[in-house]
């Protein structure tokens, strides 16, 4: 069926079954391959989009449920990679084999857009939800904190 | 004016025929093999455009250890280049002109250092020469200047972008009696077109005068990656590209003997389902690359389509031999065999019984581990395309020469008939070095009209994974009356033939403390195994330091001793000779055989972590404690310390830990080496909580809720030395990783006075907090 999606403040006309995950939308359909399949049930963040500017897996998200909703996945986070969080994770050169990365941005920056300046608490909070399996949890951290000095220097 | 590179080709034959998997557990074997290596020329990696932009070639695959880097930055360092002008391209599947492209075994910067830095400077030496002759002067009054870029406004440039960039000056090659210069770039053509001088006869830089060679450069791709570039092979999206989603039998190599196949035709987005007889007889001995596993493909106009129509399959699988095996049954085994004399001797000197014997004190005890699974981030998976007779693959291997002769062979076409590319790998950690996704896209695709991607799910990445073998392992050890050992015997029982052991179940007989022990014995004995298995990053090591080390400290406290002290009396000792025959030893031998573990740089990252760990003045407390740790391996060393507490309901807690590590002279990109020491720890700590187990020959865990790795909340603050020696430089991708297992399950004991004997932690009573 034909559904109206706003991605990246992009509206399309999408035809598919109204169960299809949104993460396979945005991969296969409208060719937002930036947002990454992991493991299809919510366990490890790799699918995380901005769903009306709150993190979501898209692995869970039905498609029919987010029509006339704002998605942003990580090629809208930032018209030019200059998105505070992007800049914190280049400066760190936090990726290894990087495939996790943009769920760990987009959770990151979901994180400080409510919460400018959290404590390793919060952090660990907002960031259990994506794994990582080449270890780059320290340089995350510490991008996190660097994005939300730099949010907090900017203004 | 355009280069075209393959004018550049200079070939000399390559007699040494394909790449095996020698090379991974012998990185440095190769000047044994039959036949010399291919000439290497600059012209083949350096590309050098008319406004002095350098294009580098990286041959070898990356999978997140930073090759695309490392390489490249050896050649831009002895090119004379601004690492500001260099753009990294990664090279298709060509070894006759790249060499080694194989990412494994820790070995591109062993393999690399020499020849990427020789292949810089022949390419520098070409550039001079050119602006000789252009000037008539001799080439020995030349010399060359790197290149400036002048920054705009934003200092946050990404790498490889132009965006902001001016180059006012590439680099040059200056005459300065005439006060001449020429930048690379107006050099460029003349210079390829000359000869290029024998490698080993250009000069290298003093290390001293290294601009990029231990200067952190951010990865090249991170850019990329942060804005979410398709980079990775699940990201290839090629013209009418169809999507495919494989079913396989529960049960290893099982066959398909019916199934509702029409019916899934007709189900939406359906092209074709393709039953697959695959090429795999289960037997007790399971080969490296078995061969294709049976299964039914489904092609469809999207993955997910592919998916749902999966869940429609009605099949019914011939199991066959291999739905016996469960958990239960290879510990029953396990336990036989190790009352049972050995099988098979790797390593014995002196006489362990006698020593045993006549010791003071004897410590004996079992340890056991299990099978774990890779689940890389990115699941397996490759694109393919049949046409005209020709293959085109797009593939993530890290090991893609064995996956072409593999699909060549599988498949019945020429080696010559395929190109592959060579893609981002999402993770690897040894996954990758085997292509059976590789064969199995390029098999749909030989079937079918089109360019197909394939993917596999989490849970069939699981379910198929070459897993890590799991193992058991009887000890003991003597101490004579002033609490020194005196002898060590080891009785590992894994799984294979009477002739083979399963692929990453093999052990070396220079596994420490062989050569330190005063009387030592290796044994192994197998047990059948019908079941892919395969290489985890630093394979056999991150069991054997696991059971060695901890084995050691408990023989330590044994003798009334402090771990540390013990362990570098042991390193003391007078090492008993040994050569390895080139087939047993894990990749820490030289070309001649001969061991390398040198007790010097082993004590000194065990000294180094124990200084910066605070050691000897370590706070003794019940329910915390600290363990140490340390391991050679691929040909680095590496010693850790955890600083672990443990509460009343046995919750692990790691609140720091130190690494210390030995690759020698130089550490070629700071930063990313560091990342490669967090990796490591946080790998390792991740692998203590895992198993996968059998029941009825099917894997019973699936996807990371029953398969964990680490979260954020459960990663402590780590910190990583170098210890810097006059060893050429080794590399990072797997010997940070053993030490942090023991270095924890020992810090447990401190704390508890509990031994953990048995992975993974619940099964020993224990789990993170």
């Amino acid at each position: 069926m034909a559904l109206k999606l706003k991605v990246n403040n992009v509206e399309s006309t999408v035809d598919c079954s109204p169960d299809t995950p949104l993460l396979w939308v945005l991969r296969d359909v409208l060719n937002y391959t930036g947002t990454k399949y992991g493991c299809g049930m919510g366990l490890c963040g790799a699918c995380t989009v901005h769903l009306d500017g709150k993190a979501v897996r898209s692995c869970l998200t039905r498609v029919s449920s987010v029509e006339g909703k704002t998605i942003t996945t990580i090629e809208g986070l930032s018209p030019d990679g200059m998105h505070p969080v992007q800049v914190a994770w280049e400066a760190l050169d936090v990726p290894q084999c990087g495939y996790c990365q943009a769920g760990q941005i987009m959770s990151a920056a979901a994180l400080l857009a409510h919460t400018p300046h959290p404590t390793d608490a919060e952090i660990d909070t907002a960031m259990s939800g994506n794994l990582c399996r080449c270890g780059t949890f320290p340089r995350i951290r510490q991008a996190i904190h660097e994005a939300a000095e730099a949010t907090a220097g900017s203004k | 004016m355009h280069i075209d590179r393959r004018s550049f080709l200079q070939l000399s034959a390559l007699a040494g025929g394909g790449l095996a998997l020698d090379l991974y557990y012998s990185p440095l074997a190769w000047p044994q093999r039959p036949g010399a290596p291919p000439d290497l020329t600059p012209q083949a990696f350096i590309h050098i455009a008319p406004d002095g932009i350098v294009t580098i070639m990286a041959r070898a695959s990356e999978t997140g250890q930073g090759m695309r880097n490392m390489l490249p930055m050896l050649i831009a360092e002895e090119l004379d280049v601004d690492w500001a002008d260099v753009r990294v391209q990664q090279a298709d599947l060509d070894e006759k002109k790249f060499g080694r492209q194989f990412s494994g075994g820790s070995a591109n910067t062993p393999m690399g250092w020499e020849p990427m830095r020789r292949v810089g400077a022949a390419g520098r030496q070409l550039l001079i020469t050119a602006a000789a002759q252009t000037w008539g002067v001799p080439v020995a009054e030349c010399t060359t200047q790197p290149g400036r870029v002048i920054q705009a406004a934003s200092d946050r440039v990404p790498h490889g972008t132009t965006a902001g960039v001016l180059p006012v000056a590439s680099s040059r090659v200056l005459h300065k009696a005439s006060g001449r210069s020429a930048g690379y770039g107006e050099l460029a053509a003349k210079a390829a077109s000359l000869p290029a001088p024998a490698l080993s006869s250009v000069t290298l830089k003093d290390p001293k005068d290294y601009r990029i060679i231990g200067h952190s450069q951010r990865g090249v791709d991170t850019h990329g990656i942060v804005t979410g570039k398709p980079l990775f092979g699940v990201d290839v999206k090629l013209p009418g590209m169809l999507y495919a989603s494989i079913e396989k039998a529960p049960v290893f190599a099982g066959k398909v003997k019916t199934a509702n196949v029409d019916q899934i035709k007709t189900l939406p987005g359906v092209r074709h389902v393709l039953v697959n007889d695959g090429g795999i007889t289960p037997a007790a001995y399971t080969p490296w690359e078995p061969g294709m596993e049976p299964g039914i493909a489904i092609v469809a106009d999207t993955w997910w389509q592919a998916q749902t129509a999966r869940k429609q399959l009605k099949v019914e699988w011939d199991l066959g031999p291999a739905a016996a095996q469960t958990s239960e049954l290879f510990a029953t085994r396990a336990a036989a065999l190790l009352q049972a004399p050995p099988a098979t001797t790797v390593r014995k000197y002196g006489d362990v019984d006698a020593a045993l014997k006549s010791s003071a004190k004897v410590v004996e005890a079992t340890y056991e581990y299990p099978f774990i699974a890779h689940t890389t981030m990115e699941p397996q998976g490759c694109t393919a395309h049949w046409k005209d007779g020709k293959l085109e693959m797009w593939t993530t291997s890290t090991l893609p020469e064995d996956g072409r002769g593999l699909v060549a062979k599988t498949l019945g076409i020429q080696e010559s008939d395929i190109t592959t590319h060579m893609m981002r790998g999402g993770g690897s950690f040894g996954r990758r070095l085997q292509n059976d996704y590789a064969v199995e896209a390029a098999w749909i695709a030989k079937q079918i009209d089109a360019p197909v991607k394939l993917l596999w799910s989490r849970e069939d990445d699981i379910a198929h994974d070459p897993f890590r073998p799991g193992g058991t392992v009887g000890f003991k050890a003597g101490i004579d009356a002033g609490g020194k050992l005196t002898a060590w015997r080891h009785h590992l029982v894994t799984f294979g033939d009477e002739k083979h052991s399963t692929s990453g179940g093999g052990i070396g007989a220079d596994t420490y403390p062989s050569g330190f022990a005063p009387a030592y014995a290796l044994y192994t004995s197998a047990q059948p195994l019908m079941l892919r298995t395969g290489a985890m990053r630093a394979p056999g090591d991150n069991a054997y330091c696991w059971v060695a080390q901890s084995f050691l400290d408990e023989t330590a406290h044994a003798a009334g001793r402090d771990p540390l002290e013990f362990q570098l009396e042991l390193l003391s000792n007078e090492k008993a000779p040994w050569k390895s025959d080139g087939k047993d030893a894990v990749g820490d031998h030289e070309p001649t055989g001969a061991s390398v573990l040198i007790p010097e740089r082993f004590k000194g990252v065990l000294e180094l972590v124990a200084e910066k760990s605070g050691w000897a003045k370590r706070p003794k407390e019940p329910g915390r404690g600290m363990g140490i740790a340390a391991w050679f391996c691929h040909l680095g060393y590496f010693a850790e310390v955890a600083d672990v507490s443990v509460d009343a309901s046995n919750k692990v807690t790691v609140h720091h830990v130190w690494a210390a590590g030995d690759v020698g002279s130089q550490i070629i990109n700071p930063q990313a080496a560091e990342s490669m020491g967090f990796g490591g720890v946080i790998d390792g700590m991740s692998e203590m909580a895992q198993e996968i187990t059998l029941s009825e020959g099917r894997v019973v865990q699936s996807n990371f809720h029953n398969h964990p790795i680490l979260r954020m909340r459960q990663v402590p603050p780590i910190e990583v030395y170098w210890r810097k020696t006059d060893y050429a430089p080794t590399g990072l991708g797997e010997p940070t990783l053993p030490p942090i297992l023991p270095a924890v399950t020992n810090a447990i004991f401190a704390a508890t006075g509990k031994r953990v004997r048995t992975l993974p932690l619940q099964k020993s009573g224990f789990s993170w907090a």
